[in-house]
């Protein structure tokens, strides 16, 4: 590091100065706040220091382990099918003898250009059930009758995982792509002499060469996952109630929402389940380091 | 058996593209569509857009709706440009002890998830009388953790030989900023400004909660407002899906390279 002169040290902070007093108005106050309120209970504006009570009251809340349950089911399921598809389209693209790459990859990256309330849209009217998801399915012959995607818990969920799916496999496409291309084409070569099959050269060399993007895009989506909110407000809602067809979509953002916007505000609970958010967003972060770590 | 992998890989992606594209095609001949057709399953174009544009110009009021989008939209943006990019040149530059502590104090931010302070925010907007304002809408965003991030990374290819040139010059460390480095990092610059356009320009949540009236909704918040309505009408919806995506794809095709680099970020 250089020495810098005491008034280089002071310009430095005077070119940081804005966005830290922003950052400090408008991200650490509220999260201390939201931590202080997590010990409040009361509803509207009317708080009282209660302790641990909000905890214990996570503890015997039915719709915060339903929503807390499906927050992580779509985590567990959607993530994993995701990454893996991400991955295998990178690889396919990455592939000089696969025709029309460019166009392909366009199109796979599409989707990341809508916005997450159009898509949530669209997937709603195409999986309406005489929709044309449903027709394709049935012409197809690959089911008999029409799949109630919006009025069955499971097919709710499996909606979501694919609405999710659609949205955001393109994106972590490109960072697969792009940490692909830096890859030294030599080392394959190298392995083809060697006569390592294709399947080797995918496991012993790919995935541990992308090992840290991989990383990298598994927190992202784990972090986004355990804010899903957008698709649950608008595909599986009806009469301006999201997380249906029996909170079977209901996820800790929605619910939170639900608890500060809908219901008589209860700001400290509320608080107290963002909480929650974070305690898994930094858990299953640093598992997922230890685990790349240990690779 | 090699050949028979090839077939089946490129018929597979062909399947893949198929799917991510077929929802746009999806909007689009929806827009033309009566709403029975739509959730009926119909995908031919059919002869309903003039009727769907009417029904939406005549239940939204676009003019407002389109200047919110585009006012919160540009101003967001510009101001989180000048902001973070400001933070990340004097982060790298200026770098000491001190301000590398605080650096990776903000990384550790970056993990803390929106939900955890939507309510105080919102606390506090209510109090300050600013709910339903753009001012609402638009300051928390200005400071971004990610851009300083993304800016910090990028500068570290700025060329040390111009700074010392230009003060040699006599050029102030501001003057530097402005007149050396915004326009020796322009792509970089662009690669930002296009994702925190779009980014902006997507919102939903925070502005969901900030904003109450119609006549402050921008065309995100239109849409979900008209479709989860009791009774949503997918013709007219369809023509504000278009609306609301058309700016975005445009962005993308005409500067795809630009946008790609954006999404990746620092991270390369």
């Amino acid at each position: 590091m250089q020495t810098l002169t005491r008034r280089e040290n002071l310009t430095g902070w005077a070119f940081t100065a804005p966005a830290l007093a922003l950052l400090g108005l408008f991200m650490i106050y509220p999260i201390l706040w939201s931590l202080y309120m997590s010990f409040m209970t009361g509803k509207g504006m009317n708080f009282k220091f209660g302790g641990f009570a909000n905890v214990e009251r996570l503890t015997k809340d039915p719709i915060f382990l339903h929503a807390l349950g499906n927050t992580l089911t779509f985590l567990a399921i959607q993530v994993p099918i995701m990454i893996i598809l991400a991955l295998v389209f990178a690889v396919a693209l990455n592939n000089p003898r696969l025709r029309g790459r460019a166009v392909l990859r366009t199109a796979i990256f599409l989707p990341c250009v809508t916005s997450l309330v159009v898509y949530s849209v669209l997937f709603k009217s195409m999986f309406a059930e005489d929709g044309v998801v449903n027709d394709a399915l049935l012409f197809l012959h690959i089911i008999s009758d029409p799949i109630p995607w919006m009025n069955d818990p499971f097919w709710a969920k499996v909606l979501i995982i694919l609405a999710i799916t659609w949205r955001w496999t393109g994106y972590n496409m490109v960072f697969y792509l792009a940490a692909l291309q830096n890859i030294d084409p030599s080392i394959y070569e190298a392995a083809r002499i060697d006569g390592v099959p294709a399947r080797a050269r995918f496991f012993k060399i790919t995935i541990p060469m992308l090992r840290h993007v991989i990383l990298f895009t598994t927190v992202l989506s784990t972090i986004g996952t355990l804010q899903l909110f957008d698709e649950v407000n608008n595909i599986t809602a009806s009469q301006g109630q999201g997380g249906r067809p029996a909170d079977a979509t209901l996820t800790l953002s929605l619910y939170i929402y639900n608890l500060t916007f809908r219901f008589m505000p209860s700001f400290g609970y509320a608080a107290t389940i963002s909480w929650v958010i974070v305690i898994l967003v930094g858990l299953l972060s640093w598992a997922q380091f230890r685990l790349a770590r240990e690779k | 058996m090699n050949r028979l992998i090839s077939v089946v890989a490129q018929a597979g992606m062909w399947l893949a593209a198929f799917i991510s594209v077929f929802p746009f095609l999806w909007m689009v001949t929806g827009a033309t569509n009566t709403a029975n057709d739509i959730t009926g399953g119909r995908f031919l174009p059919g002869t309903n857009l003039f009727v769907n544009i009417a029904k939406f110009f005549e239940l939204v009021d676009a003019g407002r709706v389109f200047f919110n989008s585009f006012f919160v939209a540009i101003t967001g943006t510009a101001l989180t440009l000048v902001v973070s990019s400001l933070a990340g040149y004097g982060f790298e530059i200026f770098a000491s002890k001190a301000r590398d502590r605080v650096f990776a104090g903000l990384l550790l931010l970056l993990s803390v998830p929106f939900a955890a302070m939507m309510i105080p925010l919102f606390v506090m907007f209510s109090g300050a009388g600013l709910i339903n304002t753009y001012i609402a809408m638009i300051a928390p965003g200005v400071a971004s953790i990610f851009m300083i991030f993304y800016f910090r990374q990028n500068t570290k290819s700025f060329p040390h030989e111009l700074r010392d040139a230009a003060k040699l010059d006599g050029l102030k460390e501001h003057q530097i900023f402005w007149f050396i480095y915004i326009p020796v990092m322009r792509s970089t610059y662009a690669a930002a400004m296009i994702i925190l356009f779009m980014t902006n320009w997507n919102a939903y949540l925070w502005p969901l909660i900030v904003l109450q009236t119609n006549e402050m909704k921008t065309i995100t918040l239109t849409v979900a407002s008209l479709a989860t309505a009791y009774t949503p009408d997918y013709g007219l919806i369809m023509i504000a899906n278009v609306l609301a995506t058309l700016p975005t794809v445009l962005v993308f095709f005409l500067l795809q390279r630009r946008f790609v680099e954006g999404m990746l970020g620092g991270v390369k």
